[in-house]
């Protein structure tokens, strides 16, 4: 009870900060069909920046400044970079994103160094929130579910009640409709990329120090990324929530559960004596393949994803 | 038989004559190790244009081919040896190969299910999920170091026992013009030519009857097939496979030599296969700051000239032959001049933040004789001037190469020899 409810919270929090990597990716990928190989880099990108941030001005500041920062970085590639390459099509869009997450590694290596930095939770956030039996839940990680479920909220009221927020969904299912009204569509892109740009930098705010801040980070959160938006479904926000919470849980029950193939047949009264690799693989092991085994079955079942209008 | 064919004849010739007597020139044991590199590179990046080039589907996992193909070849290399059996290496990469077709098989049917950027998300994840389970199976891929074997098993063909770096050479140049072979006559056939159909319009494929899924999921099979060759052939050469041969990584730096070589034509990924080998040892020799450099050549090259390196010495051979290239040099020569300005300046910045970096105590350095200190003012003042002024004269400058370009295509089209 208590590893299960504990794991739950954990696996929440994770899911959440993962669905604000993914909600801003979902949205420019609905509305421009660009796939951004470099959203996660942005994640990293403000990670690294909160971290400079945090040194001269302190962790509060950097809180909003960080994103604000990665926000701006974000509008101007899609103005000067992407809007270039879009005049070679969609492979080339594809291939300039991959290209930028490659030098946005460089970048970091090049201003921070190879090793990991030390980027701290400030200590007005460090200790302990509750204990659930003996298990202590820090303070931390209730900031980390106040800050992006304040922030999806907030999102998804701007998208529902501002005029802006009601062109962009409009802009989502007929972008040429939307122009021919009179709307700059263009601009509405640089803005919806800008604005998935400062949330994955806000998400990499709040989960590098939770985590671990390190040119790595980017590589390693990527294709789980990609993972949520083929299983939520392509383009379907909702999908991606539900899949980022999925994926966030799963793998955190995971990595707790030191289980293996030959538990889980005992647990239905199959006895096994194999020692092969596979059967003694325990569900530990399993945890960093399991998005992408999801994937895998979720493309072979359900092609168009959890909640995918389309295929 | 008309010149143009001729001159192409003459070309080839030229380039596997260049092959075959390549080592004989530069026969220091680093060049041959370098020209090994370059022909497995060769196969595994036309094994990758099979993909983009022909059937218009971007990969982002195609080193797991290359990959388990190396495993495989290593793997049965070991066996083969344990068993003493009287068997030469010099087929190995096929099985290799055929490693890789099987593993296609299996992952093409869930990757080309559908194409476009979705292929590009699944082959990333299909990518990311093999080498990721590298680790959970260290019986089949030896977990952190991955496997060895000795390629020398005593049983030479006609003496040939690949005991020296020029025997494996010619090796590996011997199945890469097989394969260069291979891969051409593969889009001579029907099954190429809807290939290029499937990328261009799959609508009207399917109208013709034929099925876009299946064509695409046979080239997907076939290109995995090369990539596993080109991954044996590693596996004989280095005689280790690790977990680093499935990265996604690895299926970067594909990406990255194809592209820049150019996905248009068949010789673009050998260009750039030859080239991004040669400069990655080259630059990487000079400076640490290599993969920035190389990250940033691929940005131009996608936003300027996506047709890569072959396109553009297309475009200027046709240019030359028509006899107008007198036209355009004028304009490249100004042109250069801030070209040069503004590339200096990005690497005088790029090497003095490397040099004030965590990694470097001392921020001096020189850069064309020019001392720079990365920590004086003075040098990053002097390094944005040259990036400034480099970037506004080359506006200019491009504005009088496009017009220049505009008067040549005019004067062809009056010749009547325009493309």
């Amino acid at each position: 009870m208590e590893f299960t409810l504990i794991s739950l919270l954990n696996g929440v929090t994770y899911g959440l900060l993962l669905f604000m990597l993914c909600g801003g990716l979902t949205l420019i990928f609905s509305m421009m069909g660009i796939l951004n190989f470099a959203h996660a880099s942005f994640y990293m990108l403000g990670a690294y920046l909160a971290y400079q941030l945090s040194l001269w001005l302190g962790f509060w500041p950097a809180l909003f400044l960080a994103p604000l920062l990665v926000g701006t970085a974000g509008a101007l590639i899609e103005r000067y970079g992407i809007r270039t390459a879009h005049r070679h099509g969609h492979v080339a869009e594809l291939l300039f994103t991959f290209g930028l997450s490659f030098l946005a590694v460089e970048v970091v290596q090049l201003l921070w160094g190879k090793a990991v930095v030390d980027y701290r939770v400030p200590p007005s956030l460090e200790g302990t929130l509750f204990t659930l039996y003996s298990t202590s839940f820090p303070v931390y990680k209730g900031f980390m579910m106040l800050v992006s479920v304040g922030m999806l909220a907030l999102l998804a009221a701007l998208l529902r009640y501002t005029r802006a927020g009601l062109i962009i969904q409009a802009a989502l299912s007929r972008p040429d409709m939307v122009q021919a009204l009179g709307h700059d569509v263009p601009r509405l892109f640089t803005l919806v990329f800008g604005g998935g740009a400062a949330l994955a930098g806000l998400a990499g705010v709040i989960g590098g120090n939770a985590f671990v801040t390190e040119p790595g980070m980017a590589a390693a959160v990527g294709p789980i990324v990609f993972v949520v938006v083929v299983v939520g479904g392509l383009g379907s926000l909702a999908g991606a929530f539900v899949a980022s919470l999925l994926i966030g849980i799963l793998q955190t029950f995971l990595v707790g559960w030191d289980y293996s193939l030959i538990d889980l047949l005992r647990l239905f009264g199959v006895q096994l004596h194999s020692t092969s690799a596979l059967t003694r693989l325990s569900l530990t092991q399993l945890a960093p393949v399991m998005p992408y085994l999801l994937m895998v079955g979720i493309l072979v079942f359900r092609p168009r994803g959890l909640m995918g209008a389309r295929e | 038989m008309s010149s143009a064919r001729r001159r192409r004849l003459l070309t080839w010739a030229g380039y596997l004559l260049a092959i075959a007597i390549a080592p004989l020139v530069l026969n220091q044991s680093f060049a041959l190790a370098l020209l090994s590199r370059i022909g497995i590179m060769t196969i595994f990046a036309l094994s990758w244009n099979l993909l983009l080039g022909q059937t218009g589907l971007l990969s982002f996992g195609h080193a797991v081919y290359y990959g388990l193909g190396s495993f495989a070849t290593l793997h049965l290399l070991n066996a083969l040896a344990a068993r003493g059996l009287p068997v030469s290496i010099t087929l190995l990469p096929l099985c290799g190969g055929l490693a890789a077709l099987l593993f296609g098989l299996v992952f093409g049917s869930i990757t080309t299910r559908r194409a476009g950027t979705t292929f590009a998300m699944i082959s990333l994840g299909i990518g990311e999920m093999v080498s990721a389970s590298s680790l959970m199976f260290p019986a089949f891929f030896g977990g952190e170091g991955g496997i060895t074997g000795n390629r020398v098993t005593g049983r030479g063909l006609f003496g040939i026992d690949y005991g020296t770096p020029l025997q494996m050479y010619y090796l590996i140049a011997a199945w890469a013009v097989l394969c260069m072979l291979l891969t051409y006559g593969l889009s001579q056939t029907p099954l190429g030519r809807l290939a290029n159909a499937v990328r261009d319009n799959p609508e009207r494929v399917e109208f013709i009857g034929c099925d876009p899924h299946s064509i695409r999921y046979r080239m997907v099979v076939l290109a995995g097939f090369f990539a596993g060759v080109a991954g044996g052939l590693s596996a004989l050469q280095y005689e280790i496979a690790t977990a680093e041969a499935l990265s996604d990584h690895l299926s970067g730096i594909v990406i990255l030599m194809a592209f820049v070589g150019g996905i248009g034509t068949f010789a673009g990924p050998l260009i750039g296969a030859a080239l991004v080998t040669v400069l990655q040892v080259a630059v990487a020799s000079v400076t640490p700051a290599w993969p920035f450099y190389f990250g940033l050549v691929f940005l131009v090259i996608v936003l300027y000239a996506p047709g890569g390196i072959a396109s553009i010495l297309l475009q200027h051979q046709a240019v030359w032959r028509a006899g107008f290239l007198r036209r355009l040099l004028p304009a490249y020569l100004i042109a250069a001049l801030p070209a040069a300005a503004l590339v200096l300046g990005v690497v005088a910045v790029v090497e003095m933040a490397y040099a004030r970096g965590p990694e470097r105590g001392d921020a001096r350095l020189h850069l064309l004789f020019v001392p720079l200190d990365g920590k004086s003012a003075t040098s990053w003042l002097l390094a944005a001037a040259a990036i400034a002024a480099g970037f506004l004269l080359l506006r200019l400058a491009s504005r009088r190469v496009a017009e220049r370009w505009e008067s040549v295509h005019a004067g062809m089209a009056a010749a009547g020899s325009a493309p």
